[in-house]
């Protein structure tokens, strides 16, 4: 009835708006969320860190664009004392930090910047420490900073020293992290004289690649290229967040050249994006594994044959195409195979239900019941875990086992799956934090996490001998001996049934440049280019 | 004797009379065979159905429907991401649609009556607890306490389905307390309570047979809300949890093959506008037949 | 008069209470822990857990909390989000101009629309055109609009391509934020086109949220035409030979407006719900969204301020709405 009337509203419409002309280089990025804040320290997620830490801000060492091995960041070399107990570091001169509409900085990046970065999540009694209401640091403290960091001291203005209580191989890795982010003394002490202190989570001021404009809640944040950037200019002029949370939506936004570039498309859209000419698809190994973690403080579980003769039930290669609809790997080992001491020699259980029967009937288990726990929510290791659930379900059931699938809440599924008491196999998973083997399998599988997010309750003398030597010694190669004799018990003991390794997927217009998938899970947008 | 005679003749010529208004809204009747044939259909799903409803066709994902391009005759509105036969989740999902309707009207009719007769019939500050109880379920839009509500008791059909019922009582409880008001000084209520009547007898058997009207015609309103706001629901996660095809959430299961594939898009949200509308045509109809000033102009 | 209006503000304080309880316990019966959901995979040691729970109050016994989150309330301070860690207000007024300018669009759409629709189906009572409108309205209300909207996608924007996907407004134009109402805004900007941008994307989402509150306008402008019309007074002006456009224009829809108004006004809550279902499909910056993800998030001060946010507009819309129809009939006021 109307319609007609509508419709040729909307075609008038559609041909007066024109885009404005772009004189300037702009990078539209779809991103999938609003980032929490833009002090990074105060938070854990991804989208948080892109928007903050990875745009606005320099650390002391950087992850290499587009790896996991690090190079100097602001600090532009660094000596390790002999019992590994202290880092100094010499830092970057002439590093400028942004000039924005709200601060106009007096002086170049020093050690007293660092020494602030670092002491106001340390020091509980620091005028900073709980600088807005809810402040708290959550990756420095479950990084264990805090027990592990005696003190941050300026030596001149270009040297800082990390006091470590124990020697830390990863510790550099782990400052690469976004936590280690650096900060503006000079804007911390502005803001504290106009008494604004929260500004320094809604406005950021940093060193980095690009300098923080503005922000609306779920629309937008945009930013410009930082001029006077330390390592150069960037190719691009204007880089623009286009806050778009729906997967579709971000597809659609793409082909209508709303967006340039967006992150985790929906795994059913990728033989679409493929066959769009004007697109194009980068992917890469996820630093990720999702796995299935028995109880090993269970019974019959508590015996390692028999976790190894489900494992062998278990038809992996059937999960991947159902559940991650190919946009994965059989995991082996507990550690993704991008990471550095991956053992490639390890042999995985081999399929094999009639096998596993008998290994069964051996172990003197018979008519065993299994729970099997599927988490309610998506996540990157695991696009469906009640999908997947199911299908382990009909697997066992080749072998006489009954698996009943149980699910909760995510909050309560994350903390009842951690219960030593816990009945039933628990599936989960794991995304990399900073590229070190030891934020794996410590993490995962040390015996101090067991209670925590050690899931398997897996506390093995061998293993933990092994993952506790390698985190004191600074020597990469032994370390990776070790790394890899502790992935052939964790085979061998089988406290988990590997699962997989997902796929990352970056779609994008054709006009992009130079954009490098990260393993780490940021989107890095500095040397990207657009045509 | 006499007497039931002439009740059965009365209420034989009420009904009659009733059908006469009823049919001559020729929309009204439409919507009945419609409903008619969708009750059919979801009593009779697993014999019309084609195809089970979640038997996954390993070899015929998103296949489209059979009179489109690439299309088959064995599945005729296609096939979803994960080869299940369209058309038999329709069929399947009418079932639902039609039980959430039928689960919320009775819910929120018995708990609304019985609410608005205690609190028309009691008065005071019973009466003033019981509305203010409702004055605050009406604070909140519905959808959104409802959405609230599931977000407590979990996601889940049954859960979504109490909490719509809860959400709608208040309309009920207001019409059926307003009527009492109404009715409750007129001289046969009056005549009754001379008479001796117990409050159980007047309440139900006196008084609520003469406000009926109102509440049926609202009994409707709300069988169509309660698809609506239960495919929200569903739509938003927080209903019916996959794979019960449950047309909302299939409509929110499909939603990320909007680009590729039109028909797991189209075909739910059709089945539920039909049914929606066959509901309030219905409606429309009773409201016709029932409400003496409409039926006069 | 006066009375009658304090009559009512009398039965909103309790009403008032009563939704700061709702608001306050319903986020604390949801399952799932907000610190769980924050610490993710990794979990939280139970040392600092506790060291989390004291910081946000939340180890005193529930009725302290509560006590202590109503006296906040009544100063005016509704909490911090967890999440973003600012005040749940200030992300409130950031967000519900968004909300308020899709939400005035869609209202604007539905009565320019159902008005005119309703009163020409009133006086071309049981024609074709009466019953194609009413049948277009019926099935307007029965539109199950988080479908309608895909399909508009779809089709506008997919097809099509004359509409964009989401979003208020093209992103190549700098538009600051002055009064976060975006039309006003793209305006003040000064950016040539910025504002056009801003309507072309606003259409859309307009239309689907339009879609009910249109259907319902325009079957109630049409019953009370046709009450009206009934009345002597429009008989005595058709009799005296005014033109038919004056009897209805005039005389009919002047009186037939009352019971209209009163129901624009119920519609506030209805456009609210939509604007949930609306917002989610658009991806538009708005409350509806903002409450969702907070709900999954489990961010008890976000959710408890927009219920009672929420709660508080509907409320206050409501009492306009009844203070109006007392001014205009005289006798509901007893």
């Amino acid at each position: 009835m109307n319609a007609s009337l509508i419709r040729s509203a909307l075609l008038s419409l559609a041909l007066a708006v024109t885009l404005p002309a772009q004189a300037a280089k702009s990078l539209l990025y779809c991103s999938e969320g609003s980032p929490e804040g833009f002090d990074p320290a105060l938070y854990t997620s991804g989208t948080t860190f892109d928007a903050s830490s990875r745009a606005v801000y320099n650390r002391l060492v950087e992850f290499v664009h587009g790896g996991t091995e690090i190079e100097p960041g602001l600090a532009e070399s660094w000596d390790i004392s002999e019992d590994g107990k202290e880092y100094t570091f010499h830092l970057r001169k002439g590093v400028k930090f942004h000039k924005t509409r709200f601060f106009k900085p007096t002086r170049d990046f020093n050690a007293d910047d660092v020494v602030f970065t670092f002491k106001r999540q340390l020091d509980k009694s620091h005028p900073w420490h709980q600088y807005t209401p809810g402040t708290s640091w959550e990756y420095f403290e479950s990084m264990s900073m805090p027990s592990l960091l005696q003190d941050v001291v300026k030596v001149d203005d270009y040297t800082v020293k990390f006091m470590l209580t124990a020697p830390q191989a990863p510790m550099i890795a782990n400052l690469a992290m976004d936590f280690a982010s650096i900060m503006s003394k000079e804007y911390a002490d502005t803001l504290a004289q106009q008494g604004k202190k929260e500004m320094l989570n809604q406005q950021p001021v940093g060193t980095g690649p690009f300098l923080f404009l503005m922000y609306q809640k779920d629309a937008v944040i945009r930013y410009r290229a930082h001029a006077d950037y330390w390592a150069g200019k960037q190719p691009l002029d204007a880089l623009i967040f286009a806050i778009t949370t729906d997967a579709s939506v971000r597809l659609q936004k793409l082909k209508a050249g709303e967006c340039h570039i967006y992150p985790y498309p929906n795994p059913a859209d990728i033989d679409l994006i493929r066959a769009d000419k004007k697109l194009k698809l980068e992917e890469l190994q996820g630093l990720n594994v999702g796995y299935l973690a028995y109880n090993t403080q269970q019974a019959p579980y508590d015996k390692p044959e028999v976790r190894r003769a489900l494992n062998m039930a278990i038809n992996k290669k059937a999960i991947l195409d159902a559940v991650f609809q190919g946009a994965g790997m059989v995991a082996k080992n507990p550690i993704p195979p991008t990471m550095w001491s991956y053992n490639d020699d390890v042999v995985d259980d081999e399929y094999n239900p009639e096998k596993a029967k008998q290994l069964l009937a051996g172990a003197g288990v018979k008519d065993l019941s299994l729970k099997i726990w599927a988490m309610p929510v998506q996540r990157p290791y695991n696009p469906n875990a009640r999908r997947m659930a199911e299908l382990m379900q009909s697997d066992f059931a080749k072998i006489g086992v009954d698996v009943s699938i149980v699910s909760y809440e995510w909050g309560e599924y994350l903390s009842r799956s951690k219960d030593v008491k816990r009945d039933g196999a628990v599936l989960m998973g794991w995304t990399g934090d900073n590229g070190d083997p030891d934020n794996f399998l410590a993490v995962l599988l040390s015996c101090d996490a067991v209670g925590s997010s050690n899931r398997a309750q897996w506390c093995n003398e061998e293993f933990e001998q092994l993952i506790q030597e390698a985190k004191t010694l600074t020597d990469q190669d032994a370390r990776t001996e070790l790394y890899k004799k502790a992935q052939l018990v964790f085979k061998q003991q089988a406290p988990w049934a590997t699962i997989a390794h997902s796929l990352v997927y970056k779609p994008m217009s054709t006009k992009v440049k130079n954009f490098v998938v990260d393993p780490l899970g940021y989107h890095r947008f500095d040397g990207v280019d657009i045509e | 004797m006499t007497t039931t005679t002439v009740t059965v003749e009365q209420e034989r010529s009420a009904l009659r009379e009733f059908w006469f208004y009823f049919s001559q809204n020729k929309g009204a009747v439409v919507g009945l065979v419609v409903f008619a044939a969708l009750v059919v259909v979801a009593v009779f799903a697993p014999i019309i159905a084609p195809h089970p409803a979640d038997f996954q066709y390993r070899d015929h994902f998103l296949m489209p429907p059979a009179w489109a391009e690439g299309g088959s005759s064995q599945f005729l509105l296609g096939t979803d991401a994960v080869g299940r036969d369209m058309l038999s989740r329709l069929i399947y999902g009418a079932r639902f649609s039609l039980f959430i309707g039928c689960v919320v009207v009775a819910f929120t009719l018995l708990g609304g009556v019985v609410l608005g007769l205690v609190a028309g019939y009691a008065k005071g500050w019973v009466d003033t607890v019981i509305m203010r109880v409702m004055d605050l379920i009406l604070a909140f839009p519905a959808l959104l306490l409802a959405l609230v509500l599931v977000a407590i008791l979990g996601p889940g059909l049954i859960n979504a389905i109490i909490a719509i019922a809860l959400v709608y009582q208040p309309h009920f409880v207001r019409l059926t307390r307003a009527a009492v008001l109404a009715e409750g000084n007129r001289e046969y209520v009056v005549a009754a309570k001379v008479a001796g009547s117990s409050h159980l007898r007047l309440m139900f058997y006196t008084i609520l047979p003469n406000c009926l009207a109102p509440l049926i015609v609202q009994a409707t309103l709300s069988f169509s809300n309660a698809i609506l706001d239960a495919a929200a629901l569903g739509f938003l996660g927080m209903g019916a949890q996959p794979p019960t095809p449950e047309w909302g959430t299939m409509l929110a299961e499909a939603r990320e093959f909007i680009l590729r594939a039109w028909w797991v898009v189209t075909f739910p949200g059709i089945a539920i506008l039909v049914t929606v509308l066959a509901v309030n045509l219905v409606g429309d109809g009773l409201r016709d037949a029932l409400d003496p000033k409409l039926k006069r102009s | 008069m006066f009375k009658f209006i304090l009559g009512r503000l009398a039965v909103l304080i309790p009403t008032f209470l009563g939704v700061t309880v709702i608001a306050f316990s319903f986020i604390r019966l949801l399952p799932g822990d907000p610190l769980e959901l924050l610490a993710g995979e990794r979990g939280m040691s139970a040392e600092r857990k506790a060291e989390l729970m004291q910081q946000m109050g939340f180890d005193r016994p529930i009725w302290q909390q509560y006590f202590s989150y109503l006296g906040d309330v009544l100063q005016g301070d509704l909490g911090i989000s967890f999440a973003s860690k600012r005040p749940v207000l200030e992300e409130f007024l950031a967000l519900f101009p968004a909300t308020v300018e899709l939400a005035f669009c869609a209202i604007i759409i539905a009565v320019a629309v159902g008005i005119p629709l309703g009163v020409i189906a009133a006086s071309k009572r049981g024609s074709f055109v009466d019953q194609s409108i009413m049948g277009v309205a019926l099935v307007g209300y029965s539109m199950p609009i988080f479908w309608w909207g895909l399909l508009l996608i779809i089709l506008f924007s997919g097809t099509l391509g004359w509409t964009p996907v989401s979003g208020r407004i093209s992103l190549l134009y700098w538009v600051e934020p002055v009064t976060g109402f975006m039309l006003i805004d793209s305006i003040l900007s000064g950016e040539e086109g910025a504002f056009l941008s801003a309507i072309h994307h606003l259409v859309l989402p307009s239309i689907v949220l339009a879609t009910i509150p249109l259907a319902v306008i325009a079957r109630q402008t049409r019953s009370a035409m046709l009450e009206v019309m009934g009345e002597d007074y429009v008989r005595t002006a058709r009799a005296k030979g005014l033109s038919p456009f004056r009897v209805i224009g005039v005389h009919a829809l002047r009186n037939a407006l009352i019971p209209v108004i009163t129901t624009i006004g119920l519609q506030v809550g209805v456009l609210l719900a939509g604007a949930i279902l609306t917002e989610t499909i658009f991806s538009w910056p708005g409350i509806g969204k903002w409450l969702i993800d907070s709900i999954t998030r489990r961010d008890y001060f976000v959710v408890q301020g927009a219920l009672l946010l929420i709660a508080g507009i509907i409320m206050l819309v409501n009492l306009t709405v009844d203070v109006l129809y007392g001014f205009i009939n005289p006798r509901i006021r007893n």
